[in-house]
C-alpha cells in the first residue's frame, strides 16, 4: 500500500475544560475523497483547524509526505498544498474573479511602483476556470456570481495554490440540487487528477455518492470507518450517534395544559416560502432540534419579533402576539434567551442589577427615574432564587462565569412573570454543574405553567430535557418525536432530512 | 468612572494656575466673566452632541443649524415683528424637528449618522445663505425683545446668564442621562444596541430622542449666540462649532464608539477647551496657532488616556 499523503497520528486537542479531540488518527491517500461525518460539536472543525495550522494539537503528530510534525503553521499547511473551501466563503465580492483567486499573490509589473499586471492575472486564472467548467470571465466582478459559482472560485483558488488536499466544509449547504451535482462532478474530476479531498457534510446522501471512505467522529473520538459498499445511510447514522446520555430526564409534574403558544404557518425571512406550524403548550418543554443553519434561531427571532416573520401568526392562549419588535412579545410575557448571550443577552459593562431590570425598567421608575434600591432588591431576589454566584449585584456582568451570566439573562425575564420562554442554546459554553441547574429551572418554570421551547444542538440536552421534540430541516419542521421515540437515531434521521419511508418506520 | 473626570479637573486647575502665574490678567474679573460666557455658549452644544455620541452616533450639522435658525430667528423678530416668545419657540421647535429628522433617517432608513448630519451641515448652510441672499442679518432698529436680551446675554451678580443656563441644563441633562429610564436606554443602545433590542428597548425611538434633544439644545443656543454676536452672517456664523462640541465631548471622556461619557466630563471638557482658547490669548501665543494648540492637547489627551486604560487592563 502506498504511503498516505497525510496522516494524523493519535491527535488530541484539549481546551480548558473540554476535550475537543481525543486520540484521533486519520489518514488520507493520494487521489481519494474522504468523507468526515459527525454531529454538531463532534470535533470536525477542530480537526480542520489542526490541518490548516490554525490550532496546534495538544498531543500527537501530523505526518506529511512521511515527515512527522508536532504541529502545522498556516504557511506550512499552505506550502504543503492543504487548501480550504469554507462554509462561509472567504471571498471579496467587490473584486474580480481573478483578483480573488490570486489575492495577496498578484502578478506585478516591474518598475518602482510594482503595479498589478491585470492582463497576466486574467491569463493565469482563465485556464483554472476552464478546468472547473466555470462559465465566467476572470475579469467579471465576483459580486455578480451565484454561491455555487463562488464556491468554484474558491476551488480555483485552491488549485492555483497547487493544492493536493482540499478540505470542504459543508460546501453544499446553500446549493441547489443541480449545483450540488455539478460540484460532485468537479470533485470526481479532481480526484482523477490526483487531488485528495476531505469532504465534511451533514448531507449523508452526498457523502454516500462521492466518498471512497468515511470516517465518523463522536465527542471528539474517532468511532469508526466505512469503505466502499459499506457506506450506507444507516451505517453512517449508527456511527454518528450512540453516546451515553448524562442529562437525566425530569418528568413534568402534570400533563401539559391545552393553552400555550401556537405557531401558525410562520414564514421567516431566512427561509422564505417555507411555513412552520407547531405548538408548545403551558407546562411542557418542547425541544427544537436540527442542524446548524436549519432555521431554528430565525424561527425564535420571528416569534420574539426581533426579525419579524414575513407571514403567519403566533398565538398565546388564543390571542395573537403579532410581534414587530421585541417589545411587543415582551408585553405578552413571551421572552427569548438568545443564543449569543454576550452579544444579544447582556450589557457586559453594566452591573447585574441593571441587566436584570433593563427590560422592565419602567416598573422600577417613579417619574421616569428608576429607583436604584428597588432595582437592587429585584436583582437580589433573582440572585437568591437562581443562585447566581457573585460578590454583589453591583458586579459587572463581564466578570461573571458563563453559567452565572446565563442566569442573569434568565433573571431578567423571570422577574417579569413569563408566559412562554424560548431558550436558544441555553447551556452553550457552560460548565456541567450550571447546566443541570438551568435544566432544573426550566422544569420548574414548565411546572409553574410556562410554555417552554428549547433550541439545542446538544443531542444529550435535547433528548435529556425535552418532553417532545420538533426537528427542523432546511427551514421546515421535518418531524415531531414524542418521549418514547426520543432517540439520537430518530433525531439525527429527521435532522438530515430522512426519507419518507424511514420516517414511516419510526411512526410504526 | 469618576477618575477620568478628576484627572480632567486637575488638568484644568494646573493649566489655569500656570496661565495665571504667567499672566495674572487670566484671573481678572473681566476675563473670568468672558470665559464663563464662552463656556456657557459652547457648553450647550457640547452636551447636545455629547449625548448623541453616547448612543454611538455623531452630529455634524449644529454649526450650520445655528446659522439657519439664527437668520430665521432674526427674520421673525425684526422683519415679521412677532413677539419674542413666538420667535423663541419657533426656533426651538425648528431645532428639535431637524434633530428628530436626523434621528429618523438614521434609525428608520439605516443611514450612517456621519453621512446624514454631514448632509445637514451642507444643506442648512446653503439654505441659510440663500434665504438671506448671503447678506448679514442684524437687529436694526427693532425693539420689544429687551427681556429676552437680558435673559440671554445679561448678568446676575456678575455671572453671565449663559453660564447659569449652562449649569441648569447640565444639571437637568445629568439627571436625564444618569438617573432616568431614558438615560439608561441611551447607554444601553450605545454599549450594545443588539442586546438593547433583545431586551425590548425601543432603540429607534431612543436614537430619535437623542438627536431631537441635541437639536433642541442647538435651537436654544441659537438664541444665545444671536444675542452674543448681535448679527448673523450666514456664511460664517457657527462655522466649526460642531467640531468644538465634538472635541469637548471627546476630551470629556466620550468614546466615539458609544456607551461612554458623562455630563460632568463633557462640562469639564468644555471648560478645558475654552481655557485653552483663552490661554492662547493670555500667553501671547499667535492666535493663528489657536487650532493647533487645541488639536495637540486633545491628541495628547486621548493618547495618555488610551495608554492609561491599557495599563490598568493588563494589571
Amino acid at each position: 500500500m502506498p504511503e498516505p499523503l497525510l496522516e494524523l497520528r493519535s491527535v488530541t486537542k484539549t481546551y480548558p475544560g473540554v476535550t475537543a479531540l481525543d486520540d484521533v488518527s486519520v489518514s488520507l491517500r493520494h487521489g481519494e475523497i474522504l468523507g468526515l461525518i459527525g454531529e454538531n460539536g463532534a470535533g470536525k472543525s477542530t480537526l480542520m483547524k489542526i490541518l490548516g495550522g490554525i490550532v496546534a494539537p495538544t498531543k500527537g503528530e501530523i505526518v506529511l509526505d512521511g515527515v512527522a510534525h508536532d504541529r502545522l503553521t498556516v504557511p506550512a499547511a499552505t506550502a504543503a498544498g492543504i487548501a480550504f473551501v469554507h462554509q462561509e466563503l472567504n471571498l471579496f465580492d467587490n473584486l474580480s474573479v481573478a483578483a480573488n483567486v490570486f489575492i495577496g499573490r498578484e502578478p506585478r509589473f516591474g518598475g518602482p511602483l510594482r503595479l498589478i499586471d491585470t492582463g497576466a492575472l486574467n491569463e493565469k486564472v482563465a485556464p483554472l476556470l476552464r478546468r472547473l467548467g466555470l462559465d465566467v470571465r476572470p475579469s467579471d466582478p465576483l459580486g455578480g456570481l451565484s454561491i455555487a459559482q463562488c464556491q468554484m472560485v474558491e476551488i480555483a483558488k485552491a488549485l492555483s495554490l497547487d493544492a493536493r488536499v482540499i478540505i470542504m466544509d459543508e460546501p453544499t449547504s446553500s446549493l441547489t440540487l443541480k449545483e450540488t451535482d455539478r460540484l460532485l462532478e468537479v470533485m470526481a474530476a479532481l480526484r482523477s487528477e490526483g487531488v485528495s479531498i476531505i469532504y465534511i457534510s451533514h448531507r449523508l446522501d452526498e457523502v454516500k455518492t462521492c466518498a471512497d471512505r468515511v470516517v465518523a467522529l463522536r465527542d471528539g473520538k474517532r468511532v469508526g470507518e466505512l469503505t466502499g459498499d459499506g457506506i450506507t445511510h444507516d451505517a453512517m447514522i449508527r456511527l454518528m450517534i450512540g453516546r451515553d446520555l448524562k442529562a437525566v430526564y425530569i418528568p413534568p409534574k402534570a400533563a401539559p395544559r391545552e393553552t400555550g403558544m401556537v405557531v401558525d404557518r410562520l414564514v421567516t425571512p431566512a427561509h422564505p416560502g417555507k411555513e412552520i406550524s407547531f405548538e408548545f403548550r403551558r407546562g411542557e418543554i418542547v425541544g427544537l432540534a436540527g442542524l446548524i443553519g436549519s432555521g431554528r434561531t430565525e424561527l425564535a427571532h420571528a416569534i420574539f419579533g426581533v426579525e419579524p416573520a414575513l407571514s403567519g401568526r403566533v398565538l398565546l392562549d388564543g390571542e395573537p402576539v403579532a410581534a414587530r419588535v421585541a417589545g411587543d412579545a415582551i408585553a405578552k410575557g413571551v421572552y427569548l434567551i438568545p443564543e449569543d448571550r454576550k452579544r444579544a443577552g447582556l450589557l457586559l459593562d453594566l452591573p447585574i442589577d441593571q441587566n436584570i431590570t433593563l427590560a422592565d425598567l419602567w416598573r422600577y421608575a417613579r417619574g421616569g427615574i428608576p429607583d436604584r434600591a428597588a432595582e437592587n432588591r429585584a436583582a437580589e431576589a433573582q440572585c437568591a432564587s437562581l443562585s447566581i454566584r457573585t460578590p454583589s449585584t453591583k458586579t459587572h456582568a463581564v466578570n461573571l462565569s458563563g453559567g452565572n451570566q446565563q442566569k442573569v439573562v434568565l433573571g431578567k425575564w423571570l422577574s417579569m412573570r413569563p408566559n412562554a420562554v424560548i431558550f436558544d442554546e441555553p447551556t452553550r459554553g457552560i460548565d456541567v454543574g450550571a447546566k443541570s441547574e438551568i435544566y432544573a429551572i426550566m422544569r420548574a418554570l414548565a411546572d409553574a405553567g410556562v410554555a417552554i421551547l428549547m433550541i439545542s444542538s446538544d443531542m444529550e440536552e435535547v433528548i435529556g430535557v425535552s418532553d417532545r421534540i420538533a426537528v427542523m430541516h432546511e427551514g421546515r419542521i421535518g418531524g415531531f418525536l414524542e418521549r418514547p421515540d426520543l432517540t439520537e437515531h430518530n433525531v439525527m434521521l429527521l435532522a438530515v432530512g430522512g426519507s419518507i419511508e424511514e420516517r414511516a418506520r419510526i411512526d410504526a | 468612572m469618576l477618575r477620568k473626570e478628576l484627572g480632567l479637573f486637575l488638568l484644568i486647575l494646573v493649566t489655569g494656575t500656570v496661565t495665571a502665574l504667567i499672566n495674572p490678567q487670566f484671573i481678572s474679573t473681566i476675563n473670568l466673566i468672558n470665559l464663563a460666557n464662552q463656556i456657557g455658549l459652547f457648553g450647550l452644544l457640547a452636551i447636545g452632541v455629547g449625548i448623541v455620541i453616547v448612543t454611538g452616533g455623531i452630529e455634524l450639522s449644529i454649526g450650520s443649524m445655528l446659522a439657519l435658525l439664527g437668520v430665521i430667528f432674526l427674520d421673525i423678530l425684526v422683519n415679521f415683528e412677532m413677539a419674542w416668545p413666538v420667535a423663541f419657540l419657533i426656533v426651538i421647535a425648528g431645532g428639535t424637528a431637524l434633530g428628530a429628522v436626523h434621528g429618523l433617517l438614521i434609525s428608520r432608513l439605516d443611514l450612517q449618522p456621519f453621512v446624514v448630519t454631514l448632509c445637514g451641515l451642507l444643506i442648512y448652510r446653503g439654505v441659510a445663505r440663500y434665504y438671506t441672499n448671503d447678506s448679514t442679518e442684524g437687529f436694526g432698529y427693532a425693539g420689544g425683545y429687551e427681556v429676552l436680551e437680558w435673559l440671554t446675554s445679561g448678568r446676575t451678580w456678575n455671572i453671565p446668564h449663559t453660564f447659569i443656563f449652562f449649569i441648569l441644563v447640565a444639571l437637568v441633562m445629568a439627571v436625564l442621562l444618569h438617573k432616568s429610564v431614558l438615560g439608561r436606554y441611551i447607554y444601553a443602545v450605545g454599549k450594545n444596541e443588539e442586546a438593547a433590542r433583545f431586551s425590548g428597548i425601543p432603540t429607534k425611538t431612543v436614537i430619535v430622542a437623542t438627536y431631537a434633544i441635541c437639536g433642541l439644545l442647538t435651537g436654544i443656543s441659537t438664541v444665545f449666540f444671536v444675542f452674543y454676536t448681535q448679527s448673523v452672517s450666514p456664511s460664517a456664523h457657527g462655522n466649526f462649532y460642531e467640531l468644538y462640541a465634538i472635541a469637548a465631548a471627546v476630551l470629556g471622556g466620550c468614546s466615539l464608539r458609544g456607551g461612554e461619557g458623562s455630563i460632568l466630563g463633557i462640562a469639564l471638557g468644555v471648560v478645558l477647551l475654552q481655557v485653552l482658547q483663552n490661554l492662547v490669548n493670555m500667553l501671547g501665543i499667535p492666535s493663528s496657532l489657536n487650532f493647533a494648540v487645541m488639536g495637540a492637547v486633545i491628541l495628547i489627551g486621548v493618547i495618555v488616556d488610551g495608554q492609561l486604560q491599557k495599563r490598568s487592563k493588563t494589571r
